[in-house]
């Protein structure tokens, strides 16, 4: 050890980022069509790890117990809870209020992430304290080279990521669906008279993106097997801070920014733990202060 | 006459677009003088650069001899720069009054202090802002609305609002985004006449971006054309109406209105 | 001769003041006591946190960030005279002292953190205050001078009915005339339109800041007066949430509206305590779970349903009448 370089940081902290890609590309996404920070993007995440967790509990007496059939099985239902929170809490929440000014939508937001968490926290068979998430697949780790190793799991956090990252590509480039996706994010009017239904793609996106943070939600459980229903504040701040790094609004600097974040904290926190809590925000406060669009973000000048 | 605007050299970039390229200009004091051009031939930008809210990639802006190049809007507005913008930017949940009362900025402001205890100079200070306000929401033909929210105001009201509100920052040089747009022919008329009247009567040069041919035909003493951000005439109005790159360029596709 | 406007404001909290010490004679318990000191260190955060979002219309999360380096500021101020020499009605004077050393230190705070964030907008502003709000709180978490996680302990106990009723008048009352006069209007159009605020000649990073450290400043006296209440600064107390709780009052009350401000901090109080107590026993009476956290629950579902369904709040913009200082010549 000893040298700033080091291979299993840099595994660990891919590791990391993959998870933060997944919550990531949500914020973006959504952020991409309504401009808006959706404050309860953390909670989809923190929905998906406790569905897992339930769906583990009710299918490993039929499905045999651990094994990947019931992390699929786990996988499928934490996507499509959080995905279907996600829908419900835009039709409900941030619908009402899309062409009122800006700040009412956030702070609605605010009022959602709030509610999901003591929610979760209240209800009497979940509760506010901790859980130990089942280990739905063993973790065996595979060598790489001396003085480093890859964890299976590992390898499923940043496999899965990949897997989902390029349907997600496919579907934004090569789908009716992506084509308005795009359009709408360039100019909802122009879209709507083009005969786009606004509404439906926005449903859409929040939908993937929920479930998005679903899956990031199950894998997060997998790797650090801890849940409580407050999980899901900090790494939503910090996919939130890798989307504004990459560029908030742009597909491939959420996954740039949250693998760069992901890479950043491992190394900060190896280094003292305070500085693994406050880089997200340094790295934020520094984003803003020197290039606020982000990396990949595209400069636009203000209509005056 | 002395110049009170003196542009050199001015270009601007929005990354790789050019909006701005090398403008020359000298606005003559106590004119009015007009800038005429097609949508994104830059007019705006050349009043967002003057007024600092864009900085110039290269050139200098010179106001009465004195360079702001870049200077903060804020205190280029306290130099005796105003303006009005294209489209409305009242503040509508105030007064008539209080936008008017608010653009008083050049003479200094009680401390937060004497103005939480309400001191002598304080109170003086509001009354010597109300008189001016108000006189000027006359000349305006305002001052029946004072009261009102600005918001609630119909659509030529604000415009005149907004030459008030620009005329109480005390400036020697009005800058006017397009103040005809949307109006109807006797409005016009009237803008034009009370345009006139407001130089005179406070002593300013007036600058001009407009569409409307007509408008700026009758009323400005000195015209520049821009077409793709490039001058392609300049001088008084019956000679530039006559240019023959003019009528190609811009009245013969606009049909001048 | 010109005959002095009544003070109505002053006349209000006096009634106030004699109202509480008449119903102390008839069994106005303890606990109602802590109920009306508590709504006042909110009304104080409340008011404060109204400069900021409603005046001149930026959006802090992080107000409780100045409300802990108050705290732990006058706290630690107070514990150490209070070690020196346990006599408690000497050191009145100190304690207000100690309490507007915690004001400072939060503005102070306050500038540090507003010259670099402020040129942000209204989201981005928001994640970043309330990111520095938790900066500030982790900081406080990991000093071991003032107990770490632990927290500040054994703060005495200074803040009595009066003394915070005082500090809430004053509060009020300094920034009801800071936006009643001219700074407030240069404000008020910063709201409005920020770039015609610039063009009209106002400094608007000038004021924003110092907006900003007028609104820290006296979260920074709540913070103070709320540890002396509580006895103890503790680094969970100055959580997110509770920035987000004092958020919910401004916007309850009306954004920009200061009276708004006020009464939704005495109703959301009230309104927690009795959530809390209406819960617990309706648990012991019927046996269901509904303890703990039920209360943040409703409350979260009171902030959706005002914003979806009363976005200005109780009192939008208006303001009672006695927050409104007539002008001279209009009678």
């Amino acid at each position: 050890m000893g040298s700033i370089f080091n291979l299993q940081q840099v595994v660990n902290g891919l590791q990391l980022g993959s998870i933060y890609a997944l919550i990531a590309l949500g914020y973006t996404m959504v952020y991409g069509i309504v401009r808006l920070i959706n404050f309860a993007h953390g909670d989809f995440y923190m929905i998906g790890a406790y569905t897992a967790y339930g769906a583990f509990f009710l299918f490993n007496a039929v499905l045999g117990g651990s094994g990947l059939p019931m992390a699929a099985v786990a996988l499928v239902l934490a996507m499509l809870a959080s995905g279907l929170v996600a829908l419900l809490t835009n039709r409900l929440a941030y619908r009402p209020l899309r062409y009122k000014p800006k700040l009412s939508s956030l702070i609605t937001a605010i009022g959602v992430s709030m509610l999901i968490e003591y929610l979760f926290s209240a209800l009497p068979f979940i509760g506010p304290s901790f859980r130990a998430f089942p280990e739905i697949l063993p973790s065996v780790p595979i060598k790489l080279g001396q003085n480093a190793t890859i964890s299976t799991h590992a390898l499923i956090d940043i496999g899965v990521a990949a897997v989902l990252m390029i349907g997600l590509t496919i579907l934004v480039r090569h789908t009716t669906l992506g084509k308005a996706m795009r359009a709408v994010s360039q100019d909802k009017d122009a879209a709507k008279l083009m005969g786009i239904d606004v509404e439906k793609v926005i449903a859409w996106t929040f939908m993937i993106g929920g479930a998005f943070a679903g899956a990031a939600g199950l894998l997060a459980g997998m790797t650090y097997p801890r849940i409580f229903p407050f999980m899901g504040i900090l790494p939503g701040l910090k996919a939130f801070i890798a989307a504004v790094l990459g560029g908030i609004g742009n597909i491939p600097g959420a996954v740039l920014g949250a693998y760069i974040m992901g890479v950043a904290e491992t190394f900060a926190t190896a280094y003292n733990s305070l500085l693994g809590e406050g880089i997200a925000f340094a790295i934020l406060i520094v984003v803003l202060l020197v290039r606020p669009r982000g990396i990949l973000g595209e400069k636009h000048a203000d209509k005056i | 006459m002395s110049a009170v605007l003196k542009v050199t050299g001015m270009s601007h970039w929005f990354g790789g677009l050019k909006a701005v390229s090398n403008f020359n200009f000298e606005v003559p004091e106590g004119a009015i003088y007009g800038l005429i051009g097609p949508n994104g031939s830059g007019k705006t930008t050349t009043f967002n650069l003057i007024t600092g809210i864009y900085k110039p990639t290269e050139g200098k802006i010179e106001f009465s001899g004195g360079d702001i190049t870049g200077a903060k809007p804020y205190r280029i507005v306290r130099k005796g720069v105003a303006r009005t913008f294209q489209n409305l930017r009242i503040f509508g949940s105030m007064s008539v009054l209080d936008n008017v009362r608010v653009a008083r900025q050049y003479a200094p402001v009680s401390s937060f202090l004497a103005s939480t205890l309400r001191l002598p100079s304080y109170k003086a200070e509001e009354r010597a802002r109300k008189a001016e306000a108000m006189n000027l929401l006359d000349v305006l033909h305002l001052s029946g609305r004072a009261k009102e929210q600005a918001k609630n105001l119909p659509y030529g009201e604000l415009r005149r609002l907004e030459i008030a509100r620009a005329l109480a920052t005390n400036p020697s040089l009005l800058l006017l985004d397009e103040p005809a747009a949307g109006m109807n022919p006797k409005e016009v008329q009237d803008l034009m006449a009370l345009i006139a009247r407001v130089r005179d009567e406070f002593k300013v040069t007036v600058f001009l971006i407009e569409h409307h041919m007509k408008f700026v035909m009758g009323l400005c003493e000195r015209i520049k054309v821009l077409d793709f951000g490039e001058t392609i005439a300049e001088g008084v109005p019956e000679l530039v109406a006559k240019d023959p790159r003019v009528l190609e360029a811009y009245l013969g596709k606009k049909g001048g209105h | 001769m010109k005959i002095p406007r009544t003070p109505w404001l002053l006349v209000v909290a006096a009634g106030f003041w004699a109202a509480v010490q008449l119903l102390r004679l008839v069994g106005f318990n303890d606990y109602y006591l802590f109920i009306a000191n508590l709504s006042l260190v909110y009304v104080i955060l409340a008011v404060s946190l109204n400069l900021i979002n409603g005046i001149i219309g930026q959006f802090s999360l992080g107000h409780m960030g100045f409300a802990a380096v108050g705290a732990y500021v006058s706290g630690s101020i107070t514990t150490l005279i209070f070690k020196l020499s346990p006599n408690v009605a000497a050191h009145y004077p100190g304690f207000v002292l100690a309490l507007v050393a915690g004001g400072v230190a939060a503005a102070l705070v306050g500038v540090a953190i507003g010259f670099p964030t402020l040129r942000l907008k209204g989201d981005y502003l928001a994640i970043v205050t309330l990111g520095f709000g938790e900066i500030i709180r982790t900081v406080f978490n990991n000093i071991d001078a003032v107990g770490g996680p632990r927290g500040l302990l054994g703060i005495p106990k200074f803040s009595t009915f009066t003394v915070i009723l005082a500090f809430a008048l004053i509060t009020v009352a300094v920034i009801r005339n800071i936006a009643e006069s001219a700074h407030g209007r240069n404000m008020i159009a910063i709201r409005e339109n920020e770039l015609a605020a610039d063009l009209v000649g106002i400094d608007t990073t000038g004021y924003k800041v110092k907006a900003f450290a007028l609104g820290a400043f006296f979260a920074g006296i709540g913070g103070g007066l709320y540890a002396h209440l509580l006895q103890i600064a503790h680094p969970t107390q100055f959580g997110f949430i509770y920035s987000v709780q004092v958020l919910i009052m401004v916007y309850a009350g009306g954004v920009g509206s200061l009276t708004g401000s006020v009464l939704a901090a005495f109703a959301l109080t009230i309104l927690t305590q009795l959530l809390k107590s209406g819960l617990s026993s309706l648990k012991s009476l019927t046996g269901l779970p509904i303890g703990g956290d039920w209360y943040m629950v409703l409350y979260a579902l009171l902030l959706i349903l005002i914003m979806l369904y009363r976005t200005e709040g109780l009192m939008g913009t208006r303001e009672a009448k006695l927050m409104v200082i007539p002008e001279e010549d209009d009678k």
